[in-house]
């Protein structure tokens, strides 16, 4: 009885946890622009010291061990947050993840093992409620999902493990046998709250998260980045349920839905549907057949120097910076490139596609991190109109977005994607490592060979860096 | 409380988030992540109620708790740091800035 005492929250804390998952709410508003963006971060930081404090207050006990736990956990978190390079940002996002998986699993199982601590428990029974034990099943099983498929997303993006997508034979049949079994204990668990339905729930779920990242390939993951940034959404909203914390719940119902709309506008714009992506797979070895035949079509290298003197000469250049600019770290030199092309009056844009890079926005941070303007940075439909009336496009580390096959060829595998129209530019510029290597998804790229594109095959880094110097003669 | 007022703050939030991340400029989508992630850490409380139930409790929840609490720790400071640390690096042209300074004066 004791327990059930326990579990009524009193009227001032629910109030201090609403205003909490309201300030949250606020710290997500704030990003509607770069103006507003720090204030919110400022809401969030309060919200979360609200919603700290307040339990805190409420379960006084054994102080000093949490408090322990909360700096050695701070510490090291802002450390790494202040040492992080910022194209390294996709894999510490997913690293993230992975934490907030695991602590969702970890609660679930603290949960299962004393439930009179969450005020869960059943008067007359004396066991979990039957509501709760689905609850904590589905957080538990969300959890470990986040935690096990951010892990491997973690491992692909920072390198650690071969980009390529890994194939199992008959994985999808695994998988959904998994998935079958994970909600049928799920079910299962309502009846019957022994010891071992928990726990297999618990290592199914770590199992089906490691599979069902392992076969995606490196750039399908700005898809599973946001949909997993969905799931520890999801984690924290079913621990909220079990608590009953208006907090929990509504922080689980934004990052929720946020993380699923980013990975529909992902998938949207690689004109791919989630199913697909989630099946996996995508730009592995066939590719490799079509590469062979491209090479020998004929195509126009060119010099730093005589892209320097093409842009010098040019009215507008518009820069499409990709996944390639942030592997060679080109950002740098690429702004100081912008500024001398402005200095000699050029106008200087950059467009980004919503897919350029490894997670949703990331061309846009890098360059932000490179103090380019953010009001010089377009999105795609803002300024694909303007591909025709420009001297110079200059597309650096990026192809398959600029792939004009994606509005002509239907059997092409990137049919229908939305692309930058480059090839509508007077002049192409092309930065590339070697003509061997096609774009991820394994087609030709017809820019390439155009009469009015010039390769720049270099490492773009090195390349941009050259151009700088030759445009300071 | 009642399970179907809790899905129902559950269900208006789920609405809430909708508008709100479609409001959400794409420019800043790296920065939604890392913001998300960090609120998405109110794991915490769940946390701290596992490691403050001492009375009743098992060792072992309470220690999982402790360690849950490490965890969401570092995603709670990490999370909003970076944030904060991207966030300032978005800046307008210099120009517009100095714009609103003159006329201040």
């Amino acid at each position: 009885m004791e327990h059930a005492a326990a579990a009524v929250t009193p009227a001032w804390a629910m109030l201090a946890y609403l205003i909490a998952g309201v300030l949250f709410i606020l710290s997500l508003r704030g990003l509607s622009s770069p103006a507003s963006s720090q204030q919110g971060n400022r809401y969030g930081m309060i919200g979360m010291g609200i919603a700290v404090g307040t339990t805190l207050f409420l379960h006084q006990v054994g102080l000093p061990l949490i408090i322990g736990a909360i700096v050695i956990g701070g510490g090291i978190g802002y450390y790494i947050a202040q040492n992080i390079k910022m194209t390294a940002m996709p894999e510490l996002v997913a690293g993230f993840h992975s934490l907030v998986g695991m602590a969702a699993v970890l609660v679930g199982c603290s949960a299962y093992l004393n439930p009179g601590a969450f005020g869960i428990v059943d008067a007359v029974t004396g066991e979990i409620h039957g509501v709760s034990r689905v609850e904590l099943g589905l957080g538990v099983a969300i959890g470990a999902i986040t935690f096990s498929g951010s892990v491997i997303a973690f491992l692909k993006l920072s390198g650690r493990m071969g980009g390529n997508p890994i194939m199992l034979p008959g994985r999808h049949v695994i998988n959904l046998g998994l998935l079958a079994g994970i909600l049928g204990l799920v079910a299962y668990f309502v009846a019957d709250q022994s010891a071992w339905v928990f726990w297999t729930i618990t290592a199914l779920s770590f199992v089906i998260g490691f599979l069902l990242i392992i076969p995606i390939g490196g750039a399908d993951m700005p898809v599973v980045i946001s949909m997993l940034n969905s799931y520890s959404g999801w984690a924290a909203a079913a621990m909220g349920f079990t608590l009953g914390n208006t907090a929990m719940i509504i922080t689980g119902a934004l990052v929720g839905s946020s993380g699923a709309i980013l990975s529909y506008i992902m998938c949207k714009a690689m004109n791919r549907s989630f199913i697909s992506v989630i099946a996996g797979g995508f730009g592995d070895a066939g590719g490799a057949t079509e590469k062979g035949a491209a090479v020998q079509k004929a195509y126009k290298a060119g010099s730093a120097e005589d892209a320097a003197f093409i842009m010098k000469n040019a009215e507008s250049v518009i820069i499409v910076p990709g996944y390639g600019m942030a592997v060679s770290q080109a950002q740098h030199a690429l702004r100081e490139m912008g500024d001398m092309l402005k200095k000699e009056g050029v106008s200087v844009k950059y467009a980004i596609h919503p897919v350029a890079g490894r997670m949703p926005g990331h061309m846009n941070v890098l360059l932000a991190e490179a103090n380019v303007p953010y009001d010089e940075v377009f999105e795609l439909e803002d300024i694909n109109s303007d591909f025709s009336q420009c001297d110079v496009a200059f597309v650096i580390g990026a192809n398959d977005v600029t792939n004009p096959a994606a509005k002509t060829d239907k059997t092409s595998p990137i049919y229908g994607m939305p692309v930058l129209d480059v090839e509508k530019a007077k002049t192409v510029l092309f930065i590339k490592r070697s003509m061997g290597g096609v774009g991820y998804a394994g087609v030709d790229n017809e820019v390439f060979y155009m009469d009015n594109t010039m390769m720049l095959l270099a490492d773009a880094k090195k390349m941009v860096e050259t151009i700088v110097k030759n445009l300071g003669h | 409380m009642e399970f179907l007022s809790i899905f129902s703050i559950f269900v208006m939030a789920c609405f809430v988030g909708y508008y709100v991340v479609w409001s959400v400029t794409p420019a800043l989508h790296t920065p939604l992540m890392a913001v998300t992630n960090a609120i998405s850490s109110v794991i915490v409380v769940g946390a701290l109620i596992a490691s403050s139930a001492a009375v009743g409790g098992s060792e072992t929840s309470k220690w999982l708790g402790l360690v849950a609490v490490v965890l969401a720790s570092v995603n709670i400071f990490g999370g909003f740091a970076v944030t904060r640390r991207m966030l300032a690096m978005y800046k307008k042209k210099e120009k517009k800035a100095a714009v609103p300074a003159a006329a201040a004066k």
